[in-house]
C-alpha cells in the first residue's frame, strides 16, 4: 500500500523533451591508496534503469570507487561522465542528481529521524509535496519519528539513512552495503525499493556481499579483483 | 541557497542545544581563567587594569581552542560531512553557515560575559566598551580562521596540538591590535586605526576563509 503511494508521487515519466535518459560512464579509472594500486583501467557504463553491483574482497577498493563516483575522492586517473558531461565540470549540477548512503550513515544521533530528514531536504534541491512522515512510515519507522536516533537500533538507524533516498529523489543512488544491519524483511524491502527506482528510470551503483534479488532489472556485476583491473 | 544556509545554522544550534553541558565548557574556562588573575597577581587596581585587555583576550583565544575542533569533528565522524560536501550548494556557503553557528554558540557568550570580567579586572567603563567592540570584531575572525585549521586536521585522530600550532600564529595580529586598542583608549588616544585594522582582518577572513576551509575539507575527505 505504501509502495503504491510513493510510486504515485515519484517525479519520473513524462520527461521534458531534449532531456536524455541519464547515464553514468566511467573511463579508465585508477585509484591508488598508500602507494598501492587498488584498480586501474576500470571502465563501465551504467544506463538508465540499470544496477551496477561492485564485488571484490575486503580492501579491493569498492568503497573508494563509490566515493570517486560521488566526487568525494578524486580518481588518480580517468574520468566520470554523467549524461555525457565530465563530472568535474558539472560539480554542483551533478550532486543535485545523486544520493549517497555510505558506510557512515550521515545521520545525527542527537536528532530525531524527522529532524534528520528535514536537514536532507534543506540541503537538497527544493521540492514540493515530500511527505517526511510517510517516508519514515515506509521504511518501517512508524512511531519512531520523534525518538532521537541515539536511542534506535543499528538497523533502524540504517532505515533512517535509507529514508533519505526516498525524500532526496535523486536519479543516481550510490549505496555502500545498503543491506548491513537490516533484518530479513528490511532486506526484502530494500530490494523492492531498488526495483522501483530502476523501473522509474533511476540508476544504482552499490556494493554488497549479498545476492541482490531484483526482478525485471539486469544487475551488472563488476568484480574489482579481476586481473584486468590490476597493473601489469 | 539561503534555505540550505538557514537549515545548517538551525541544525547546528539545535545540536548545541541538545549538548548543553559541552556548550558550557569553553565559556566556563574563559571565566575561570580571567577570574583567577586578580587572586594570583593581587588586587592592585592599576596593575590589573594594565593587564586586563591582554588577559581577557588571551583567555578568549585559549577557550576557543576547546570548541574549535567541534566545528567539523562530529560531522566528520558520523558521515554528515560527506553529505554536506555532496550538497548541490556552494560548499563555502555551507562552511560559512557552520562557522556562523559556531560563533553564535561560542563567540557571542564571550562578548556577553566580557563586561563582567572587565569590571573584575578594574577596567573603566570606556575601556569595557572598547573591549567589547574588539571582541565583536575579533571573535568571528577566530571562528573563521580556526575553521581552516579544523578543516585541515579533521582527518587526524589527535588534532588538538597540531590545530593550535596551525592557527595560533594567525591570531597574533588580532591579539596585538585588540589588546592595543583597549590600552590606547584608556590613555586617551584615538583608536580608529586599531579598529580599522581589526575590521580589515575580519573582512579578509570573511571573504577568504570559507573558500580555504571548503578546499581543506575536500582534501581531508579525499
Amino acid at each position: 500500500m505504501t509502495q503504491s503511494n510513493a510510486a504515485r508521487q515519484s517525479p519520473s515519466s513524462p520527461r521534458p523533451e531534449g532531456d536524455l535518459p541519464p547515464s553514468l560512464v566511467a573511463r579508465d579509472l585508477e585509484c591508488v591508496r598508500d602507494d598501492r594500486v587498488l584498480f586501474t583501467r576500470l571502465s563501465f557504463e551504467l544506463r538508465s534503469g540499470g544496477i551496477l553491483q561492485l564485488e571484490g574482497p575486503n580492501g579491493s577498493g569498492k568503497t573508494s570507487l563509490l566515493r570517486i563516483l560521488c566526487g568525494l575522492r578524486l580518481p588518480d586517473a580517468g574520468e566520470i561522465l554523467w549524461c555525457g558531461e565530465s563530472t568535474s565540470d558539472l560539480a554542483g549540477e551533478f550532486h543535485r542528481d545523486i544520493a549517497y548512503v555510505g558506510h557512515l550513515a550521515g545521520i545525527k544521533r542527537e536528532l530525531t529521524p524527522l529532524e534528520n530528514l528535514r536537514v536532507t531536504i534543506g540541503l537538497g534541491r527544493p521540492r514540493d509535496g515530500v511527505d517526511l512522515e510517510q517516508a519514515l512510515d515506509e521504511v518501517g519507522l512508524y512511531g519512531f519519528e520523534d525518538v532521537p536516533v541515539r536511542n534506535l537500533s543499528a538497523g533502524q538507524t540504517r532505515r533512517v539513512a535509507l529514508a533519505r533516498l526516498l525524500v532526496a529523489r535523486a536519479k543516481l543512488w550510490v549505496l555502500d552495503e545498503p543491506f548491513t544491519a537490516l533484518d530479513r524483511k528490511g532486506v526484502a524491502y530494500v530490494e523492492r525499493l531498488l526495483e522501483r527506482h530502476t523501473a522509474e528510470g533511476g540508476l544504482i551503483a552499490l556494493t554488497t556481499h549479498h545476492t541482490v534479488n531484483v526482478s525485471d532489472t539486469q544487475v551488472q556485476i563488476l568484480n574489482l579483483s579481476e586481473p584486468r583491473f590490476r597493473p601489469e | 541557497m539561503s534555505r540550505a544556509f538557514v537549515t545548517l545554522v538551525k541544525r547546528d544550534l539545535l545540536l548545541a542545544f541538545r549538548h548543553r553541558s559541552e556548550l558550557a565548557n569553553p565559556i566556563l574556562f574563559f571565566i575561570l581563567v580571567v577570574s583567577l588573575f586578580p587572586l594570583g597577581v593581587g588586587p592592585e587596581p592599576n596593575l590589573l587594569q594594565s593587564l586586563a585587555a591582554g588577559v581577557i583576550w588571551v583567555a578568549a583565544l585559549l577557550s576557543s581552542l576547546l570548541s574549535l575542533d567541534g566545528i567539523f569533528r562530529s560531522d566528520f565522524e558520523d558521515g554528515s560531512l560527506e553529505q554536506i560536501l555532496m550538497s548541490a550548494h556552494p560548499i563555502s556557503l555551507l562552511v560559512l553557515a557552520k562557522v556562523l553557528a559556531h560563533w553564535l554558540i561560542t563567540g557571542l557568550p564571550v562578548i556577553l560575559v566580557a563586561p563582567l570580567l572587565g569590571v573584575l579586572m578594574q577596567l573603566p567603563a570606556d575601556g569595557i566598551g572598547v573591549l567589547m567592540i574588539t571582541l565583536l570584531l575579533g571573535t568571528p575572525f577566530v571562528s573563521l580562521v580556526g575553521a581552516i585549521g579544523v578543516g585541515l586536521t579533521v582527518g587526524l585522530r589527535r588534532a588538538g596540538m597540531v590545530l593550535s600550532l596551525l592557527v595560533f600564529p594567525l591570531y597574533i595580529p588580532l591579539l596585538i591590535f585588540a589588546a592595543g586598542a583597549v590600552d590606547t583608549a584608556m590613555t586617551g588616544f584615538p583608536i580608529g586605526g586599531h579598529l580599522s585594522l581589526l575590521a580589515a582582518l575580519l573582512v579578509g577572513a570573511l571573504t577568504l576563509a570559507p573558500l580555504a576551509t571548503a578546499a581543506s575539507l575536500r582534501i581531508s575527505l579525499n
